[in-house]
């Protein structure tokens, strides 16, 4: 029987430097070429040499599936050991695990996105699937809050999708620095005055999870329905396969019945403080 | 995996002095015996010898905070029930290696190990510990996932049932439904017959593997009265029981995850997670990291974890469960009432543990009735 908590080891092939404190490593197995297949939202756990082992978001392309993407922001010793890694280095891959965006479901439907900070990352390969077969949508919009200016993650890719004339793109600061003569804002006033169809929505949302909290509101707002809002949850965990227990939300382990959840599956639990 | 049948392969009865028999034929079987022993004050679980390292004329008594063994004077063998240990340090050990990998300049590679699996015979299960190996079972293969170790451990597993003949006074498991009496799932099952003189024992055998062990115990086909006495020694204790779980307590939990009886209990709890280590069902784990002194080798290590620790819940910026009321409230509803949309099954079976070695003595039962009650007055 092979167990499921030992990582394959992974050989890092690039390393991007996104932001200050924000990274990319595009990995490839290491014994050899392999696809790597996985649904746009979920997660490996990254092991570190000696120091330890994380979730981290799939946040590459769905249909280049023989390299695995990850961006990681450094908050803690393993993130910060991954970020020491050069390429050519190895590291420890389990996955992939988790539910996925609902990008088959969202056919048909106008697609709103609403993501602060790192919280882009993980809605990547969802924004990649879209793009693939960007006819299959109605309208798309990507609403984006970063800290400052310098925070905007993916910054390039923005600007490209942005100018594509098929998508909206609208970007908010909490703080404007610089030159910024941009919009500066919390995220949710984007929902306020977004240009999409709330009955024929259908909403992604990955961020801090107060942020989360008032971008549903938000949507909410507008007339978005709960069963038409997905959210990305984050818990502490230390296997990724419903053993370890550590990211128990209600009866919902985050890391097998998330980290993608449909918001009325979610609304009771989300409301109680510290479950 | 024991076979899971309420209808005994046999009844017999044995004298006492078979008993080591028993043991023997376990041993020279191969199996490890693993049974109660007297160690620090407790009956604990250690690998048994003989028949000889099994306590005899000895007695709990155990209340909320309070645990305490002592002679009854009696020949009897099983006269306690459960102690500070469950079987999962057996089934799932509280300290075990995962993986180990060897640094080559940029790279790391996984050092093959080959972990034995041991042959554990638990002598001595009671109905309540039964039941809490059965709710393991489900955690550790959820369908997608599987531990194979566990897996592994329990599959080679032979379990001796012993049936309850009194309730300690922190027991509940008539209530939850799982004992006193074992009707299923073991290989065999004692009932110790000791009144008026007599002392024998009643063997109900489980399983094919039961039979095959105790073709090399003497003892007699049991008679019909033989056959009633667990049913009947059962019953009464199931009547003295002090403590039960109110009814319905999954769906009253469910509705009150924000009730006042959390802060309450959270002035009394240390959160000092003696009863998630004394739980039967507990399965929390953390992981671990180390690295020997020259940093060329790492191993990863799985421990137990308890719900209790500020570390647990915690994500960068801070921990989810900050306040002990829900660290509390994360433990109990886990236990009695989302365990049952994880698992199709409570994680609570009765045992009293949690009860008897809380320092301050809460009271799971207790808890839950002050909630229920605290809806009667609505």
């Amino acid at each position: 029987m092979n167990d499921p908590m030992t990582p394959s080891p992974f050989r890092v092939e690039r390393v991007r430097k996104e932001l200050s404190d924000t990274f990319t490593l595009d990995l490839v197995p290491a014994d050899g070429k392999r696809d790597f297949p996985f649904l746009p939202g979920q997660f490996n756990m990254l092991y570190a040499f000696g120091v330890g082992e994380v979730p981290i978001s799939i946040s590459g392309d769905p249909s280049k599936p023989d390299t695995i993407v990850h961006t990681t922001r450094v908050v803690g010793a393993v993130t910060r050991a991954m970020r020491n890694l050069g390429v050519g280095h190895t590291i420890g891959v389990r996955g992939p695990y988790g539910t996925a965006w609902p990008v088959e479901e969202m056919q048909g439907a106008d697609v709103v996105i609403v993501t602060g900070g790192i919280g882009l990352a993980p809605l990547r390969p969802a924004i990649y699937s879209i793009l693939e077969n960007r006819s299959a949508f109605g309208n798309v919009s990507i609403l984006y809050g970063a800290r400052t200016p310098e925070d905007i993650l993916y910054r390039k890719e923005l600007e490209k999708w942005r100018g594509m004339f098929d998508m909206q793109v609208d970007v908010t600061v909490d703080y404007a620095t610089g030159r910024w003569a941009g919009k500066v804002g919390v995220v949710t006033k984007l929902i306020q005055r977004g240009g999409f169809h709330p009955q024929d929505s259908i909403a992604l949302i990955c961020g801090p999870e107060i942020m989360m909290k008032f971008a549903v509101q938000a949507l909410q707002d507008r007339g978005v329905t709960d069963d038409r809002i997905y959210v990305s949850m984050e818990r502490n965990m230390k296997c990724g396969i419903g053993f370890c227990g550590h990211c128990q939300l209600g009866g919902d382990f985050v890391c097998r019945d998330g980290p993608v959840f449909r918001f009325d599956t979610l609304a009771d639990k989300f409301a109680i403080s510290e479950l | 995996m024991t076979a899971n049948k309420s209808e005994a392969l046999g009844t017999f009865v044995i004298a006492p002095s078979e008993l080591g028999s028993l043991i023997s034929a376990l041993r020279e079987d191969g199996y490890e015996v693993i049974g109660p022993k007297l160690a620090d004050g407790a009956i604990v679980h250690e690998p048994l010898e003989s028949a000889d390292d099994l306590p005899v004329g000895y007695d709990d008594e155990q209340e909320g905070g309070t645990y305490r063994v002592a002679k009854n004077g009696a020949n009897t063998y099983f006269d306690y029930v459960v102690g500070p240990h469950s079987w999962k340090r057996y089934l799932f050990p509280p300290d075990q290696q995962l993986c180990q990998m060897r640094r080559q300049g940029k790279t790391f590679r996984l050092i093959e190990t080959k972990q034995e699996i041991p042959r554990y015979a638990f002598f001595g299960v009671r109905s309540c510990d039964l039941h809490a190996m059965q709710v393991q079972d489900k955690v550790f293969d959820n369908g997608e996932f599987a531990d194979p170790g566990y897996m592994e451990r329990r599959k080679a597993a032979f379990v001796v049932v012993v049936n309850c003949l009194r309730p300690a006074a922190t027991c509940f498991c008539a209530s939850m439904d799982t004992g006193p009496r074992a009707t299923g799932g073991y290989d065999l099952a004692l009932t110790e017959l000791a009144s008026k003189g007599r002392h024998e024992f009643l063997v109900e055998v489980g399983s094919s593997r039961g039979e095959e062990i105790f073709a090399k115990v003497s003892g007699r086909p049991a008679t019909e009265a033989d056959q009633s006495a667990p049913e009947t020694a059962s019953a009464k204790a199931a009547n003295a029981m002090k403590r039960e779980m109110v009814p319905d307590v999954q769906a009253l939990l469910k509705r009150n995850l924000e009730h006042r009886r959390w802060d309450d209990v959270a002035k009394r709890c240390l959160t000092c997670a003696n009863c998630t280590l004394v739980c039967p069902t507990c399965f929390c784990t953390t992981v671990e990291d180390y690295t020997d002194l020259t940093g060329s080798t790492a191993e990863r290590r799985r421990r137990w974890d308890s719900c209790f620790t500020m570390d647990f819940s915690y994500v960068h910026g801070g921990s989810v469960r900050r306040e002990t009321y829900a660290r509390y409230r994360q433990w109990m509803t886990h236990k009695l009432s989302s365990w049952f949309d994880q698992f199709d099954v409570s994680g609570c079976v009765g045992c009293g543990r949690c009860i008897t070695w809380c320092p301050v003595g809460i009271d799971i039962t207790e808890e839950a009735r002050a909630i229920r009650d605290s809806e009667g007055s609505r």
